[in-house]
């Protein structure tokens, strides 16, 4: 009876540190991936909501920074030199800019994204855009507002909340002075 | 005064050309040396395509960028970590050892070693069990034997 106990303790398998163990990595395992996915799964900005905080420093060295910015109309255009519908778009940016030039509560603001700065200057000398750019370092700005692609255009009000949301290519210069407006009001 | 003029023309023709020559023999990384490099990298804008293979215009123009650091000198490292601050960690084909990234390197590890614990618990495990299985033959082996000699007694 006495050689039976061995054995059955035997049977009886793994300890129960390592049972607790191999649960806890389990566990600690399945919290790192359902973080991943959601954030992952984390909708883009909402309009009506309040606007990510970004901080981007231009090619020229100047660092811009939302909250500094409130009170401004802000417009923030995402764009890439490797972008053909950014091309598209960027005279008529740079014309409804010099409309607000001298206003003091509208500021445009461009960031490159994913962009190599001598081809992302060139782009900006090539389309004379006057207004601030900065590239995306890191992309972090791009994962704030989770953008899908470029160009795409956030309006924020002054009080730092988006008001507009533009997929893909501005077609006329009226259109974007038409959100910029809606933005001041 | 125009023959002298005419030598200094020469010289300086003779110059300008050397020095041509000499710019065209520097030396220009390979398609494969850059490759080398583009193949450790991911697209920064397509979904899982090292830099090497992907065949957008921004990834031509990020190897050229890759083949101009080459020919400044910059180590493997450096271009690595030069892409890595512009276009964020996903451009690299292993993350960097540090912060969270520090579980995909530490999990498989720990569940290689759990895995070796489990097996060799279960090897250990099955050798005792078969040595103790052994052991009523050896007490029938003993059996026979007191057997037998009991037999021898009472003959």
């Amino acid at each position: 009876m006495q050689t039976e106990q061995p054995s059955t303790k035997q049977r009886q398998g793994v300890s129960p540190w390592m049972m607790g163990g191999a649960f806890l990595l389990l566990a600690g395992f399945l919290v790192f991936i359902w973080l991943g996915l959601q954030r992952a799964q984390a909708g883009p900005a909402v309009v009506g909501q309040p606007a990510p905080d970004f901080e981007l420093t231009t090619f020229d060295g100047q660092t811009l920074r939302s909250e500094e910015l409130r009170g401004k109309v802000i417009v923030l255009n995402f764009w890439a030199s490797w972008c053909d519908p950014c091309a598209e778009e960027a005279a008529f940016l740079e014309q409804a800019w010099q409309r607000y030039v001298r206003r003091e509560d509208v500021v445009f603001v461009g960031v490159a994204y994913v962009d190599s700065e001598t081809e992302a200057k060139r782009y900006l000398a090539q389309h004379q855009v006057t207004y601030p750019n900065g590239p995306d370092l890191r992309t972090v700005i791009s994962q704030a507002y989770r953008i899908r692609g470029v160009p795409e255009t956030y309006v924020i009000d002054k009080n730092g909340r988006l008001t507009y949301i533009k997929i893909g290519p501005f077609v006329s210069v009226q259109e974007v002075v038409q959100v910029v407006e809606a933005a001041l009001q | 005064m125009k023959k002298w003029l005419w030598v200094a023309l020469i010289v300086w023709g003779v110059l300008l050309g050397q020095a041509e020559v000499a710019a065209a023999q520097e030396p220009t990384p390979s398609d494969d040396e850059v490759n080398a490099v583009a193949r450790q990298l991911y697209c920064p804008v397509c979904e899982n395509v090292p830099l090497d293979v992907c065949p957008t215009e921004a990834c031509k123009d990020w190897r050229e960028q890759i083949r101009e650091k080459l020919a400044a000198g910059w180590s493997e490292e450096e271009i690595k970590a030069y892409f890595a601050a512009q276009y964020g960690d996903r451009t690299l084909a292993q993350p960097p050892r540090r912060g969270f990234n520090w579980l995909a390197y530490l999990i498989p590890l720990a569940l290689m070693l759990l895995g070796v614990g489990v097996v060799v618990r279960i090897l250990w495990t099955a050798r005792r069990s078969q040595s103790q299985a052994a052991l009523p033959m050896v007490e029938e082996e003993r059996l026979a034997e007191i057997e037998s000699a009991l037999r021898r007694q009472g003959e």
